[in-house]
């Protein structure tokens, strides 16, 4: 900078110059750009990796038949067995549970926030309820298993202290928030146009909401849903800790039953060794998660692909 | 429509019962959402009346114990302050350059579509899967075994696509004319980034960034997944204390706040829950006011921000 300033053609070649080095330093720094970017890229390439490696050092041991048919799930007993289907009874019916709560609560606070409340009531209920989704699951599981479990005892004593129902109105109350913020986005995107044309003919708010916004919401809210279902089928730690690790092929919400989730978080906590058959059993478990969930989330995205509205 | 039969008494009583219903689901919505907020006030009443009376300094400062009453977070919440530095470390560097290529470089192809397809599928799995690529990949193929890095590492991808997304958000959030005059001046593609949408964008990043730890701070699956231990009674070693390298806390063993939550909770002693409680309320603490926080520079963002 203090060199005397440069005239005529030595300075237009020194412009020159440092115009090249910006360039090159400019491209040096898209690659970097470009290298972070392609971290999520290898992160999905790895779990599929992993997965996949390490189930087929299980699958070598037990046959997928048996895997996908067997009615017993021992996998560290002398006499193992690999039915997933034990665990997978498991997972559906804590799902049902917690859809069975989060499904209807979620779309009628979507519809009082999107469409009765005030500005003002909304700003302060929606970030209360979004407060819901920041609490750490370990956090519901606690609260499950010492506060909801013994309410629900007394008013069924037969149920056991580990059990499915606790867990999962735990869990579906969790998931609320996923499932009434979507579901408002997508009544909040429904224009105005339609809600005044309903309103102009004498429909009072309630008709308004149930016949034109949720109707012309719906690719909006099923996802919602969709969403709401794989989160219930991946979560673990409130399972792990309310619903007892007992594999249990039952659908019945009143017993103690281990899901996939609970599963791996067992045998993980245990100390068998790495390589074992049993040991394997988890990332046999941990792909068919990855395969329910992943499925739900296509689902989900084909639904507001298919089904959406345009205006 | 009307026929001329229907009186203006039956036509005001069925604009009354139609109306009545807008009263009844004002009710339902609220009873509703009165749900969700009770349930929260529950779980704080019951973390604050059992766990308050054990909080007291020597909880924060002892270790693990078999005996209940002199059980401490020590290893706990240091183990967590760790990790969340090393997820710090990696996911906020990469969460905001992979933002700034998708949002500023990147031209549309189909590589850019797979990238983009692939955070918003990445954002949907289970965190528990994030455990087993853990365990795979740092854990035995890495060999940095069940150790600070690992859980930071595995975190740091957990919490990627909240990071990349809130960052994207920000971005385009800027009006494209401030990019215009910073390319009118002469800037390069990676000045305009640097000097002008990464500072203006700083708010709203930092709020995907806050929520980001937030989530991961509370995380136990994939800790547990790694194979963290749930009795730890030391520190991770301090850098040039004792021999030890400047590094060398990076492969130590180490525990959570949340595993030691689950550890104490999973014990049939009420005594232990008491603990669980106490170090839960910590805990919620802890990420309630990271995401009031967030919440908080959101709604300042908002107000202040007149392009």
């Amino acid at each position: 900078m203090s060199n005397p300033p440069l005239t005529g053609d030595a300075r237009l070649a020194q412009l020159a110059r440092s115009k090249v080095a910006r360039k090159r330093k400019d491209r040096f720094v898209e690659s970097i750009l470009l290298l972070a970017a392609c971290v999520s890229v290898f992160t999905t390439l790895a779990i599929v990796y992993i997965l996949i490696k390490e189930s087929l050092v299980f699958f070598s041991q037990v046959p997928l038949w048996d895997f996908l048919t067997d009615t017993q799930w021992t996998p560290l007993f002398d006499d193992a067995h690999f039915g997933i289907s034990v665990l997978l009874a498991g997972t559906l019916s804590s799902s049902f549970v917690a859809l069975l709560i989060a499904v209807p609560l979620g779309t009628i606070i979507a519809i009082y926030l999107s469409e009765f409340a005030g500005h003002k009531t909304r700003e302060v209920l929606k970030p209360m309820l979004e407060l819901l989704s920041g609490i750490p699951t370990i956090i519901y599981g606690f609260f499950a298993l010492l506060v909801v479990t013994p309410l629900l005892q007394k008013l069924m004593p037969e149920l056991p202290t580990f059990n499915i129902l606790s867990a999962g109105l735990v869990m579906g109350i969790m998931i609320i928030p996923y499932v009434s913020s979507l579901s408002e986005d997508a009544m909040r995107a429904v224009p105005m146009s339609l809600r005044e044309g309903a309103y102009a003919l004498g429909s009072t708010r309630f008709q308004t909401a149930t016949r034109v916004v949720v109707p012309a919401a719906l690719s909006g809210i099923a996802s919602a849903y969709i969403l709401g279902i794989s989160r219930a089928v991946g979560e673990t730690m409130i399972l792990a800790v309310a619903a007892g690790m007992q594999p249990n092929l039952t659908l019945n919400p009143m017993e103690s039953a281990a899901t996939i989730t609970s599963f791996i978080v067992q045998v993980a906590l245990g100390d068998l060794p790495h390589g074992s058959v049993g040991y394997q059993t988890i990332f046999a478990a941990g792909l068919t998660l990855m395969l329910l969930t992943l499925s739900f989330n296509l689902l989900g995205y084909w639904l507001r692909r298919k089904f959406r509205e345009a205006y | 429509m009307n026929s001329p039969t229907v009186s203006k008494e039956r036509l005001r009583s069925i604009i009354r019962s139609h109306k009545r219903w807008d009263i009844v689901f004002g009710i339902v919505g609220l009873m509703a959402m009165s749900v969700g907020i009770l349930t929260l006030v529950a779980l704080f009443a019951q973390m604050v009346i059992d766990g308050f009376p054990r909080l007291t300094v020597e909880f924060f400062t002892n270790f693990p114990s078999r005996r209940a009453g002199q059980a401490g977070i020590v290893s706990a919440w240091v183990g967590s302050l760790l990790v969340m530095l090393v997820t710090a470390l990696f996911a906020i560097p990469v969460g905001i350059a992979s933002a700034i290529y998708l949002e500023e470089y990147a031209r549309k192809n189909w590589f850019t579509d797979v990238i983009e397809i692939n955070i918003t599928n990445l954002a949907g799995v289970p965190s528990i899967v994030y455990g087993l690529l853990a365990l795979g990949l740092f854990v035995y193929t890495f060999g940095f075994g069940q150790s600070i890095l690992s859980a930071g590492l595995t975190l740091a991808l957990l919490i990627l696509p909240i990071v990349i997304v809130a960052t994207r958000e920000a971005l385009r959030a800027i009006p494209q004319t401030v990019r215009e005059a910073a390319y009118a001046c002469g800037a390069t593609k990676w000045q305009v980034c640097s000097d002008h949408l990464i500072p203006y964008g700083m708010p709203g990043i930092l709020t995907g960034v806050i929520i980001g730890l937030s989530r991961a701070i509370g995380e136990t699956a994939p800790i547990i997944t790694i194979g963290a231990l749930t009795f730890i009674a030391f520190l991770p070693p301090a850098p040039f204390v004792e021999g030890a390298g400047m590094f060398d806390w990076l492969m130590s063993p180490f525990t959570v706040m949340p595993i030691q939550i689950f550890n104490w909770t999973s014990r049939p002693d009420p005594a232990f829950h008491a603990n669980a409680a106490a170090a839960s309320l910590v805990l919620v603490v802890l990420t309630l006011s990271m995401n009031a926080t967030a919440i908080w520079l959101r709604y300042r963002l908002r107000k202040n921000l007149k392009w």
